[in-house]
């Protein structure tokens, strides 16, 4: 692409007229709808998103004005952020299963003007809503079941509004070149898109990008994996979610592939199949529940199925991630993995959808480092990057032949990260979101003047220099001899064990760190009924002598792992005990989204903790809890205390505060 | 599917189907004594009653599975007093089972193809080469099978073998399989039993949303009181198949012989 037509091409509704002229004939979306696949090609897309942006100056819609989309991934809501940036209006995609509360509160904030949603169910919760956001004009709907007997002053059926906008186009020579104006007039530092934060602490942000921060940004990630037009992506996750909007619409406009709309949310497994996706994302638990699924089905296999599932599995684990990497393998290796990818791999790989997959991405929280090695030993290039709302997605990804499932990777093409004394990664790069909607107090504490943005989680760069994040940097401690004490790292590597559910790491301003383990009762359970350990309750296993010695086990090779990376070696686990009741959201331990409440818990089990630091070897607790009707009762505990070796930590390697 | 209204003659809220002085007997066994109440277009009419009150065997008797000994019925201005299963699903009277009925090595969509098979026309020549005339019919049929499945939202099992499905889905299917009939009259034998809170809300949904929007007339028998408060503009109670109070679910929940009948009356 020559200099000049690249700075012609800076905004996306730019970038769709060359798609169209370039590859008009190739597909652009598809949409399974009544079973079948319906697909548009880039010429068509071209001209339903052009009369959709008439339709929509035709009721109204100026430039500068906001517009809501509510629904799932859809064609037509994509056309629709497409349609308004035609005419210089700015998207802001709103999570479908967002309550009406906090729906009001984003569309008033973002002061919409117009809202595109997909039935009936979003156009009832506008409806509800309505008095709250009076900026709202216009409601348009995707699909009319339901909405016959609806008063149609505000509502428009979005087919009809893009078939007026046709009419208006063809017969009306002035609109024709209002739009083209009004695209020619579009460039790279307009604002493209406002994503609203999904606010897990205080109220939703919104998040101001530019064409220039969007566009970038997916020409980057397409350069770093090679991205072209070639590609199937399947587009599942939630339209407000800054992932979403850079792979399954950034990107595929930038690159020119192909956009993948499943028929419903419960169908995509099995579309994903259909399509053969070539460049997938998604967030750990979906490749956690493929495994879990697949593990349980052959739980259900006949035993000569199962066993050679089992021993394909076991050579795919010694030599399939070498393979990946073009690692040199022995020869009989190499054969028997040949045979594998016939017998077991392939069939799998095409049972996940995953058989032409060039990269997959996970990101978003940790993954548990056996899903992610059973993915990358079946040979699906499975990587892990560290992105956010605020950077366009891309901050570090892992380059190929340099992946690991500790890391989150280098800092991307264009992307400076540095670690802050706190331990708070801060990262700069042409992706940087410009400013929150209407907040500058929050955009001040974010981002600096000169560009860096607060991440607000804590990490480090390992020897080699791949960042690893640790935590949310207000979570991490310090403990009395000034080491960090990052909680959740510790947490997290613990729970990878299957056989723990739950872990509360305790440690901040103390001299060393202790934790309560919860145990799975699956898990355990299962092990018990294997080992001959007769348990009758929960209490009882969880209290369990052989079970101590196997959890201690755990915390022993977390404590080794621990003490290999010098920042955090000082975390190690010193003392621990197994609680003697699962921690549970109905009484305030959990939160619902199953997060652990530290500080409540450490509050409730006040004696355990105190126990655990005066050297006691065991101590008792009383607790109440909620039973499941209702009822409260009291539970009386003595809960063991167990001691565990330290291992000396490796010396500090040169640190790379800021790698490029 | 075919818009609501379009049966001739009979407007919404005109008598649909009467049942008039109906009585039924196995042998000694009175199922049904004298029970006269009808059902208007487009309603949702509810059929409620202890157990053993005769309300499946008043469903068996409309949709012409059991000849009753006395009475008549009249659906759609046509008087009858015995009538076959198929003429009378013909006629446009479908229905679900209280045990689910579906072919259970059979797909969803094979299953809900199966209510199609009254519509078929092409004979069976064509039927037999699957072209031509019959190729055409099929994708006619599918398209509203299909319509059906994205209606019900269960384009996930489509491809699945219904006897694999849980129970709450197998019911759901059945119900397909009734409305790819395009019924006048759908005929639903405790359509909730045996499912959870969950699934009975996503049933009521659906049965609010088949009686909106294409118009379909709707008769029911549930146990669950709550869902039949909520769901039926007009209620009939039988006990010992009698009947014994007809009205809105307000007037019945507060008439004294309903609540007896229910809840027993000292001795």
């Amino acid at each position: 692409m020559t200099a000049t037509a690249a700075s012609r091409e800076d905004t996306f509704p730019k970038l769709l007229a060359r798609n169209a002229s370039v590859r008009g004939s190739r597909t652009a979306i598809r949409h399974k709808d009544l079973g079948i696949w319906q697909a548009w090609t880039w010429a068509q897309v071209h001209d339903t998103c052009r009369a959709f942006a008439a339709g929509l100056s035709a009721i109204g819609l100026q430039a500068g004005e906001t517009v809501a989309i509510v629904g799932q991934n859809r064609p037509r809501l994509y056309w629709s952020m497409m349609a308004a940036q035609m005419v210089g209006a700015v998207p802001v995609p709103v999570y479908a299963d967002s309550v009406a509360e906090e729906m009001a509160y984003v569309l008033s904030h973002a002061e919409v003007k117009l809202a595109v949603v997909q039935d009936q169910e979003q156009v009832d919760k506008l409806l509800s809503i309505a008095d709250r956001v009076p900026s709202l004009r216009h409601v348009i709907y995707d699909e009319k079941r339901g909405l016959r007997d609806y008063d149609h002053a505000r509502l428009h059926d979005l087919d009809t509004l893009i078939a007026d906008g046709a009419k208006r186009l063809n017969g009306d020579a002035g609109a024709r070149s209002a739009l083209d104006a009004s695209i020619e007039a579009g460039k790279g530092a307009d604002l493209a898109i406002i994503l609203y934060t999904s606010g897990t602490t205080g109220r939703p942000k919104g998040v101001m990008l530019t064409y220039d921060n969007v566009v970038v940004s997916a020409r980057n990630g397409c350069t770093f994996d090679n991205l072209d037009e070639t590609e199937e992506v399947i587009a599942y996750l939630p339209l407000a979610w800054v992932g979403d909007h850079i792979f399954s619409y950034a990107q595929s406009i930038v690159a020119g592939f192909c956009v993948n709309c499943p028929e419903s949310p419960e169908t995509v497994v099995e579309d994903r199949r259909e399509v053969g996706t070539t460049y997938a994302f998604a967030p750990p638990r979906v490749y956690e529940n493929l495994l879990t699924l697949t593990m349980v089905r052959m739980e259900d296999a006949s035993a000569f199925k199962r066993k050679l599932f089992h021993y394909f599995l076991g050579v795919a684990k010694r030599c399939g991630e070498q393979i990946l990497d073009r690692k040199p393998v022995p020869f009989g290796d190499r054969l028997l993995y040949g045979l594998g990818e016939i017998m077991v791999y392939g069939p799998l790989k095409n049972r996940f959808g995953l058989t032409k997959v060039k990269v997959a991405y996970t990101a978003g929280e940790a993954i548990g480092p056996e899903i992610f090695r059973f993915f990358r030993s079946l040979g699906v290039n499975l990587k892990q990057l560290y992105g956010q709302t605020e950077a366009s997605v891309y901050v570090t990804m892992q380059p190929d032949g340099e992946i690991r499932a500790d890391t989150v990777g280098r800092p991307g093409p264009d992307v400076e990260v540095k670690i802050a004394d706190d331990g708070e990664v801060l990262f700069r790069s042409p992706g940087v979101f410009q400013s929150y909607f209407k907040d500058p107090e929050a955009t001040a504490r974010t981002k600096t003047p000169d560009g860096w943005v607060h991440s607000g989680d804590a990490g480090f760069f390992d020897a080699t220099g791949h960042l690893k994040i640790i935590d949310r940097a207000k979570d991490v401690g310090r403990m009395r001899d000034g080491a960090l004490f990052p909680p959740k790292y510790v947490e997290n590597k613990l729970k990878f064990y299957p056989n723990i559910k739950e872990v509360v790491a305790i440690g901040n301003g103390e001299d060393f760190v202790t934790c309560f383990i919860n145990i799975d009762l699956t898990a355990v359970g299962n092990w018990a009924e294997r080992n001959n350990v007769v348990y009758a309750s929960y209490q009882e296993l969880a209290g369990h002598p052989l079970v101590y010695d196997m959890i201690a086990a755990h915390v022993d090779e977390v404590n080794r792992s621990l003490a290999g990376e010098p920042r955090m070696g000082g975390a190690q686990v010193k003392r621990f005990l197994i609680l003697h009741k699962e921690l549970d959201a109905d009484d305030g331990e959990l939160t619902r989204t199953q997060k652990v409440r530290r500080s409540f818990i450490a509050e409730r089990y006040g004696p355990l903790v105190k126990a655990l630091y005066d050297g006691s070897k065991e101590a008792d607790i009383r607790t109440e809890v909620t039973f499941e009707d209702g009822r409260k009762g009291v539970i009386a505990a003595r809960v063991k205390i167990r001691d565990c070796a330290v291992q000396p930590v490796a010396a500090a390697a040169r640190t790379l505060e800021t790698a490029a | 599917m075919r818009a609501p209204g379009s049966d001739k003659g009979i407007a919404a809220g005109d008598v649909l189907l009467a049942v008039d002085g109906v009585s039924l007997a196995f042998g000694g066994v009175k199922a049904i004594t004298d029970v006269s109440f009808d059902i208007r277009k487009g309603e949702i009419r509810a059929i409620i009653g202890p157990n053993g009150a005769g309300k499946t065997s008043m469903l068996n008797v409309i949709n012409g599975f059991y000849h009753p000994q006395h009475g008549r019925i009249t659906f759609k201005g046509e008087t009858r007093q015995r009538m076959r299963p198929h003429v009378a699903a013909a006629q446009g009277i479908a229905r679900t089972f209280q045990n689910v009925a579906l072919f259970k090595g059979m797909t969803t969509l094979d299953n809900i193809m199966a209510g199609r098979t009254l519509k078929m026309r092409g004979s069976f020549f064509w039927q037999l080469f699957r072209h031509g005339p019959a190729m055409r019919e099929e994708i006619e049929h599918r398209h509203v099978v299909e319509e059906i499945i994205d209606f019900l939202e269960i384009q996930h099992i489509r491809k699945t073998p219904v006897g694999k499905l849980p129970y709450g889905l197998q019911k759901r299917v059945e119900l397909g399989r009734a409305l790819a009939m395009e019924p006048d009259l759908l005929l639903l034998d405790e359509p909730m039993a045996g499912m959870n809170l969950e699934e009975k809300e996503d049933m009521s949904r659906f049965i609010i949303d088949v009686n909106n929007q294409y118009g379909t007339t709707i008769a029911l028998i549930e146990h669950d009181m709550g869902v039949v408060m909520d769901l039926s503009d007009r209620v009939v109670v039988l006990e010992y198949g009698r009947k014994i109070a007809d009205g809105t679910p307000a007037e019945v929940k507060s008439d004294q012989t309903v609540i007896d009948a229910y809840l027993g009356v000292p001795h």
